[in-house]
């Protein structure tokens, strides 16, 4: 770095034209930042009023806009039990595929590059698109057709259920794990295959027991982002799973469940009286970025953990 | 990293490679269905079978002998396998209650044109129509009640609105933080800024709906004292904030791919570290900025739950950036749960989602394009 970096005004000499587009684009920055504090803040400072041990380990009534009753377990279990289930289906799907374009597909022939415009154009497809995915596939082509085989009385499997949301949010996520895992595998040198290969060892050999477990933190990293951008999610289970309210929690995958994220949706526009319902609005809010900050939080330990630890490997 | 296979290849090794070869299909394979399931659901509409007129001609029940199976199918709507399963009683009760719907229907619309017309033919989804007690011809969308109204325009409208809205927001903003962040700030101030801004991409876009709600909706509008609280306007600045992270660390990714050399070259001949980045680095990196428009107009175009709560929900015909609007994304998310299963408002709003993903597929395609093209060019390929 040259001097002229660490003082960004004092290097414009007295150019003013220079010296308002510093101005212009750290405004910018600063901008973002502020935009970034008010909105943690205000939730952080509306929130808490209404946050308590008994708002997030009980179960609501019927009428869960009332302050006194309020509560939000149930959203909790919900998105937590659709988020792991994702991600038994995602994280084999994702690494395989990754550990195919890294470990065994040719760079740049016809194939491979199909796979990866594949990839780049599914983290593009509208949240809602895959809600509409879900249901059109999941739900009334596969659940139908589960129910029509399985030939018990009424819909089983053909309707919103624990398991289509997780695994709408499974291909949604999927570009996610394929490219955190991708980066991971490709941050282990060479030298490291070509010695286990010269000892003999085969490819799939070099790859269970030296490539994989050398890139678990970034694979798992991948795991966690996945995990915390579904967790926020709420157009692809608008019609694949979530309810509007449940008296018990989830107990089978067939099961619709209650979720923070929709139930958000629900507080902030079809309560009856806004001005009160706001604090268990924010608190519910509170209680989301929680979630998914503290596990951005574990994400990026683990990679700078990750990232030192390699440093110090060579 | 194309490492040979190890020199005994044992058919374990092959079965692994095919397998694992198979499951990387998965993300191809993945595309189609989407496409498949998405657009099958909507082909009806595209193929003009689907009729929604509300006075339909009917065949009295006494006549079934004299038709066709295939015409008593259509006729009642069934598909292959439920037709197979019904017998004659079925088929007549379906087509006598047929006809009392038919006799069912008010008077008062029994002679209006409208009642007549199938509204999800392509005149009545994209060109205005003169409905009765209108007095001239309009864009309408207005799915429920006794005629279905089901002019896509509105809906088209709203969401390029805020969508252009959210980008003249988020791309001179999140460029100036990206021209700064990679150019002209201290490191120290760039190791503040990074995390921030991976913060920001963590709030999910629900919670960003809600700020925009309760805090932004009052602020604009006692800044720019308009009607509605809810708005267009109040809708593109939430969703531009989505998109922020997005295009900030796309064009930070494009600038800072740029060659030092070039800067370096620069400041040698006496710009200033402003010159060099605007003059220089800028110019070179334009077409990652490009990307970074391209690909952030595929996100706002696509994000629902902001405008589904922002917006305010009217889906009428304006280009008014103050009015109360409705989008694309936010029409399914508020209508699919009252639309019947394989009737013509589902279909339509399928073929919304089609929509949907047809546009952002040529985005994210165009966006790549550029981006694959930009790095091979600073990186000297081609």
């Amino acid at each position: 770095m040259n001097a002229a970096r660490r003082a960004p005004f004092h290097s414009q000499g007295r150019d003013p034209v220079a010296l308002l587009g510093v101005a212009v684009t750290g405004f910018a920055t600063a901008l973002i930042l502020v935009i970034l504090a008010v909105i943690l803040g205000s939730v952080v400072i509306q929130g808490l009023p209404a946050f308590s041990w008994r708002f997030v380990s009980t179960v609501p009534k019927k009428d869960f806009f009332d302050v006194n009753s309020a509560a939000v377990l149930p959203m909790i279990v919900g998105t937590t039990i659709r988020v792991l289930v994702m991600t038994v289906f995602v994280m084999p799907i994702g690494v395989i595929t990754a550990v195919y374009l890294t470990e065994y597909a040719r760079a740049g022939s016809p194939y491979t590059r199909i796979v990866r415009a594949a990839i780049n154009n599914l983290a593009g497809v509208p949240s809602i698109v895959f809600g509409l995915f879900g249901l059109g596939f999941f739900i009334n082509f596969i659940g139908k057709n589960l129910d029509r085989f399985s030939g018990a009385e009424g819909p089983n499997f053909g309707q919103p259920a624990v398991i289509w949301a997780s695994l709408t949010l499974a291909v949604m996520t999927l570009p996610v794990v394929i490219v955190a895992t991708e980066e991971a595998l490709k941050a282990i040198t060479p030298g490291l295959r070509e010695a286990s290969l010269a000892l003999g060892a085969t490819k799939l050999q070099t790859i269970l027991r030296i490539v994989l477990p050398n890139a678990l933190p970034g694979i798992l990293t991948g795991g966690i982002l996945a995990i915390s951008r579904a967790a926020g999610e709420v157009a692809p289970i608008l019609f694949t799973g979530a309810a509007y309210f449940m008296a018990d929690l989830p107990k089978r995958l067939t099961d619709q469940f209650m979720d923070l994220g929709y139930h958000i949706y629900v507080l902030a526009t079809q309560s009856p009286n806004i001005e009160q319902t706001t604090p268990i609005l924010f608190a519910t809010v509170l209680v989301l970025l929680l979630l998914t900050f503290s596990l951005n939080a574990v994400a990026i330990i683990v990679r700078a953990r990750m990232r030192r630890a390699m440093r110090a490997g060579h | 990293m194309g490492l040979k296979r190890g020199h005994q290849a044992r058919p374990v090794e092959l079965l692994a490679e095919i397998l694992i070869f198979t499951v990387s299909l998965s993300t191809i394979a993945l595309i189609l269905l989407i496409f498949v399931f998405v657009g099958r659901e909507a082909i009806p509409v595209l193929l003009g079978k689907t009729n929604s007129a509300l006075i339909q001609p009917v065949i009295p029940a006494a006549n079934l002998d004299q038709l066709q199976p295939a015409e008593v199918r259509e006729y009642l709507g069934l598909t292959a396998q439920q037709f197979q399963e019904m017998d004659r009683e079925t088929l007549v009760a379906l087509m006598e209650a047929r006809e009392e719907t038919s006799n069912d229907i008010p008077e008062s619309f029994r002679n209006d044109p409208d009642a007549q017309a199938n509204t999800t033919q392509f005149r009545y989804l994209f060109r205005p129509h003169q409905w009765t007690g209108y007095d001239r011809p309009e864009y309408i969308w207005q799915p429920v009640g006794t005629i279905h109204k089901y002019n896509l325009m509105p809906l088209i409208v709203g969401s390029l609105k805020v969508t252009l809205i959210g980008l003249l927001f988020a791309v001179p903003v999140s460029l100036g933080a990206a021209i700064y962040v990679s150019q002209l700030a201290s490191p120290r101030v760039r190791e503040w800024v990074k995390p921030g801004i991976e913060l920001l991409a963590g709030i999910p876009s629900v919670v960003m709906g809600v700020f925009a709600l309760l805090l932004l909706a009052s602020l604009l509008q006692k800044i720019f004292g308009y009607q509605f609280r809810l708005n267009a306007f109040v809708a593109g600045i939430a969703l531009g904030l989505t998109a922020v992270p997005m295009i900030f660390s796309i064009a930070e990714d494009a600038l800072t791919s740029v060659p030092r050399s070039y800067t370096q070259a620069a400041l040698a001949l006496g710009a200033s570290q402003w010159q060099a980045s605007w003059q220089v680095v800028l110019p070179a990196a334009l077409p990652g900025v490009f990307a970074a428009t391209v690909l952030g107009f595929g996100r706002c175009i696509g994000e629902t739950m902001v405008v589904l709560i922002a917006s305010g929900n009217a889906s009428t015909m304006s280009w008014s950036v103050f009015d109360s609007t409705r989008s694309l994304t936010a029409t399914i998310a508020a209508e699919m749960a009252e639309a019947v299963s394989g009737g013509h408002h589902y279909r339509i709003l399928f073929l919304l989602g089609t929509l949907l993903f047809a546009v952002t597929f040529v985005t994210n395609f165009v966006g790549d394009l550029i981006i694959h093209r930009l790095k091979g060019r600073l990186e000297g390929r081609g």
